[in-house]
């Protein structure tokens, strides 16, 4: 594995604002960054929950959204070069024989560095699950959260639930492939793009596809392969059992504590117990920022993220650069930070 | 005044309730648990809550925002509201909720 691995100053894991503004303190210190990220986009929870929504208390900007706040800080860090490992959960933290953090991703990639930055928030997004008996014995071979592959639909009864973008772009998307789509919601009402519904209103009266408005209420199989969902409709009727061979869900995403429960650190209520002159965790070298850490007198807010990225940044330095003196310096009057920066005294802004 | 919250293991607890305050607040700040991610902006579905049938009519409609949210959750009624769209007045001291399976 060391082999393949990628070797880095820090490795930031969750690349929501904590994540991302802690490339910019870390980078004014000297230290490359990698992050990962869950998400198949930088923004964490701006980017997934709110990224229409406003944001009033970022200090200086009244008002942006959290789209905009995630594009600014983008910009911000730009100078420094971070790389992003987006779509993929760390799985392992683990020190390696040379005193280094290695960090394992469930596709695989391996980074190793001095310092671990854990900003993962309310932890990883994964699919909201439907509490259907036997779902587990389903997932992967005939019920699924996602297309990783059009081809595993084809000639298939498929039946596809949610009322979001994700259920009709799918359900137009493989129509053409599939033998039949039966899209299930629980009311006759999309909040999908208003395009997306009236195609599929179109096929639906063209009867090229299904819907029905109801709720899943249990799966029906042979084994590990679905047969059929009861669905009980949202007109009051009696149950009825819709015949399938796959189900893609599409209920939007839910936080998860995930892996990170296994790094090897006492959480507190799932939360990573830090001191707060560094954030550091009990681990050296492992320090965790944002809504994922608690401390007395702790508040769950952008703003404290950003303050901890400053003084975590501090205390990583120790780690990345021993044999470096820390200095402190203001990126308006510093030559060298402005240089980091790709400005130079007076053309800043 | 009061909220009564019910668990998912069925028992009621009286919530201390402050005016303007969502229910979500009352229900997080009384010690119950509530996933409530989004920090109550309308935006995850994670405050799913049961109103009691005698305490509908009190409460405004929701609104087309809140609906849609309902979209992703489970196991929605017609009883099934957002707890932090719930904005509590002295009109509704001693309303009755029970906690859904989604948001805990």
């Amino acid at each position: 594995m060391a082999d393949s691995s990628l070797r880095t100053d820090v490795v930031i894991i969750g690349a929501g604002p904590a994540g991302l503004f802690a490339v910019f303190e870390l980078g004014l210190g000297d230290m490359k960054c990698h992050l990962v990220d869950i998400l198949d986009r930088p923004g964490g929870q701006c980017a997934e929950l709110y990224p229409e929504k406003p944001i009033y208390d970022i200090p200086a900007v009244p008002l942006c959204t959290g789209s905009e706040l995630t594009a600014r800080l983008l910009e911000q860090i730009h100078p420094f070069g971070p790389m992003f490992h987006l779509g993929q959960m760390v799985e392992h933290l683990e020190k390696t024989p040379e005193g280094l953090w290695c960090v394992t991703t469930n596709l695989g990639t391996v980074l190793e560095a001095p310092v671990v930055v854990v900003a993962a928030g309310g932890g990883s997004f994964v699919p909201k699950k439907p509490p259907l008996k036997g779902l587990e014995t389903f997932e992967g071979t005939s019920v699924f959260y996602a297309v990783r592959s059009r081809e595993t639909f084809r000639g298939k009864r498929l039946l596809i639930a949610g009322g979001g973008d994700s259920a009709l772009d799918w359900a137009l998307n493989l129509h053409p492939l599939a033998e039949r789509i039966t899209l299930v919601h629980r009311r006759d009402d999309f909040r999908a793009a208003p395009d997306s519904v009236a195609k599929m209103r179109a096929l639906v009266a063209a009867d090229g596809m299904d819907l029905v408005i109801g709720n899943l209420t249990a799966l029906e199989g042979e084994g590990d392969r679905l047969t059929g969902a009861s669905v009980t409709l949202a007109s009051g009727n009696t149950p009825t059992v819709l015949p399938c061979d796959a189900l893609l869900a599409f209920y939007g995403l839910t936080m998860k504590l995930g892996p990170v429960a296994n790094f090897g650190l006492t959480l507190h209520e799932g939360l990573i117990p830090v001191e707060t002159a560094s954030f550091e965790t009990a681990l050296a070298g492992v320090f965790a920022i944002g809504d994922i850490n608690t401390y007395p007198g702790k508040m769950k807010l952008i703003l404290s993220a950003f303050h901890e990225a400053a003084l975590m940044a501090k205390k990583a330095f120790a780690y990345v650069h021993p044999d470096r003196r820390y200095r402190f310096q203001y990126t308006t009057s510093s030559s060298d930070l402005q240089h980091k920066l790709g400005v130079t005294e007076g053309t800043a802004g | 005044m009061h909220v009564y919250c019910t668990d998912l293991e069925g028992t009621t607890h009286e919530l201390l309730a402050t005016e303007g305050w969502s229910v979500m607040e009352i229900i997080r700040e009384g010690g119950l648990p509530i996933l409530a991610q989004c920090g109550g902006s309308c935006a995850c579905a994670t405050c799913h809550v049961y109103v009691d049938p005698s305490w509908k009519a009190k409460l405004p409609e929701p609104n087309e925002e809140e609906v849609a949210m309902l979209d992703g959750t489970f196991e929605v009624t017609a009883d099934s509201r957002l707890a932090c769209q719930l904005f509590f007045t002295p009109a509704l001291d001693g309303l009755r909720i029970a906690l859904a399976k989604g948001s805990v």
